[in-house]
């Protein structure tokens, strides 16, 4: 499982911990949100988003 | 052809803008002006940057001219806009040029506020507003061991975790007698501030600079008190004010900030404000999360499709590691009050009218994780 971090805010997305309050499933691969999906801390898009290496 | 949207700024609400709208639309011509290099880069980040280990340079995610050429978009970096022409739809740029606009965006941004004080290190006291006075800051830490912040507000408390964090003998003085004291009730406060102490910060409460002084290598403060703080750096966080003489000089309405509508449109129908320099509804709310809400809103309506802005609730993430915080500010003015519970764990501090209803919440440490189950009760902001 990988993590993503938002290029504005810092908010890390986690796999293994999805977005439950936002619709996404813990486990959810980042492929797989959907596009209309945005950062919850600053609202960004996905696109916006970069991988985090860990 | 009809004239370009002339973007002010080249700040998260400028880029913002010129991505929303790209999104919508390929065949408008958008120029961007902008005072700085006209690097995207995120603004929050500054905050933090020197635990996750940025660089200023690493910051920024493209020059002007990758930017450019990703949105399709023209942008004259290093340049001003020194007036507007609103009766010619045009904007008279440092470099002597004349622009005319189908529609301006005011994306211009605030200044940070400069407290009058008495001493031979006034000028020397560094704020940090953008990329290239956060080089500078870094530039002058190099060799440094001690930094002292004016002002205990979100962006004070953040450089005090980030610089003490990584090894920095960091003062902190604030007039009130905590720190976040616009935001947390006061048991919150003490919490953070306990915890801020932990990682080094000193913090000097209920307490005001009365002179910062330069000696030979040193700067000293002297407070009301009579104390003196030595350090080596002084650095200014005591709130933002919003830019709007640019918009005033052109005659269009201002209060606090630039006044828009809902459509985030000014006094004047071809010229829109978002992001720190505008009032939205009497709002002035300078964070991220209401930058990309006008954005999305603003590029609909500049594709011709008029789309007034909605806030939700929009909880603010303090970023402070040494305790997690996530604020939702009651708007002032709302009667009602604090409920705080607490264990060593953190504090969920909940705001609640008479008749129960949430306003407002102050989330730290472990209660963070309530996060998104209140948000989900609060009121929207501006719907």
């Amino acid at each position: 499982m990988k993590k993503y971090q938002c290029n504005i805010c810092g908010f890390i997305y986690d796999e293994l911990l999805g977005d439950p309050a936002h619709g996404i499933e813990a486990g959810t691969r980042w492929e797989d949100i959907p596009e209309s999906w945005s950062c919850p801390e600053c609202g960004v898009n996905k696109t916006d988003f970069e991988m985090v290496e860990i | 052809m009809s004239q370009p949207i002339v973007i002010i700024g080249s700040g998260l609400a400028g880029y913002a803008v010129a991505r929303e709208l790209r999104r919508l639309t390929t065949d408008k011509a958008v120029v961007m002006v902008t005072a700085d290099h006209g690097g995207f880069y995120s603004k929050p980040m500054l905050s933090n940057a020197l635990s996750t280990g940025k660089t200023p340079e690493s910051i920024i995610n493209g020059d002007a001219e990758k930017m450019a050429a990703q949105l399709n978009i023209t942008i004259y970096s290093h340049t001003r806009v020194e007036a507007v022409d609103t009766s010619n739809q045009s904007v008279e740029l440092s470099n002597g040029e004349r622009l005319s606009y189908s529609a301006l965006v005011m994306a211009i941004g605030a200044d940070q506020v400069r407290l009058p004080l008495q001493g031979s290190g006034v000028s020397k006291i560094l704020t940090i507003n953008d990329v290239d006075d956060y080089k500078h800051f870094r530039d002058v830490l190099v060799d440094k061991k001690r930094v002292a912040i004016i002002g205990a507000g979100l962006i004070g408390c953040e450089f005090a975790n980030d610089l003490s964090a990584t090894g920095y003998q960091v003062d902190v003085i604030d007039i009130s007698p905590q720190p976040l004291g616009r935001l947390l009730p006061p048991e919150a406060g003490a919490y953070l501030q306990q915890k801020l102490e932990a990682v080094g910060v000193n913090f000097h409460f209920n307490m005001t600079v009365e002179s910062v002084d330069q000696t030979d290598t040193m700067m000293q403060l002297r407070l009301t008190n009579g104390e003196k703080i030595e350090t080596e750096i002084v650095l200014s966080s005591v709130g933002l004010t919003p830019r709007i003489n640019l918009a005033k000089k052109a005659g269009l309405l201002v209060n606090r900030g630039i006044v828009v509508n809902q459509l985030l449109q000014t006094s004047d129908k071809n010229i829109f404000a978002l992001g720190d320099c505008a009032e939205v509804e009497g709002k002035v709310l300078p964070f991220v999360m209401p930058i990309t809400h006008a954005a999305r809103a603003l590029a609909a309506t500049l594709a011709g499709k008029p789309t007034p802005v909605v806030y939700p609730a929009m909880p603010v993430l303090v970023k402070t590691p040494a305790c997690p915080t996530v604020v939702a500010p009651p708007e002032s003015g709302h009667a009602g009050e604090w409920r705080v519970e607490s264990n060593g764990e953190g504090v969920k501090a909940v705001f609640q009218n008479n008749s129960g209803s949430l306003l407002g919440f102050a989330l730290l440490g472990q209660a963070t994780a309530m996060k998104n189950e209140l948000a989900t009760k609060l009121p929207p902001i501006l719907n």
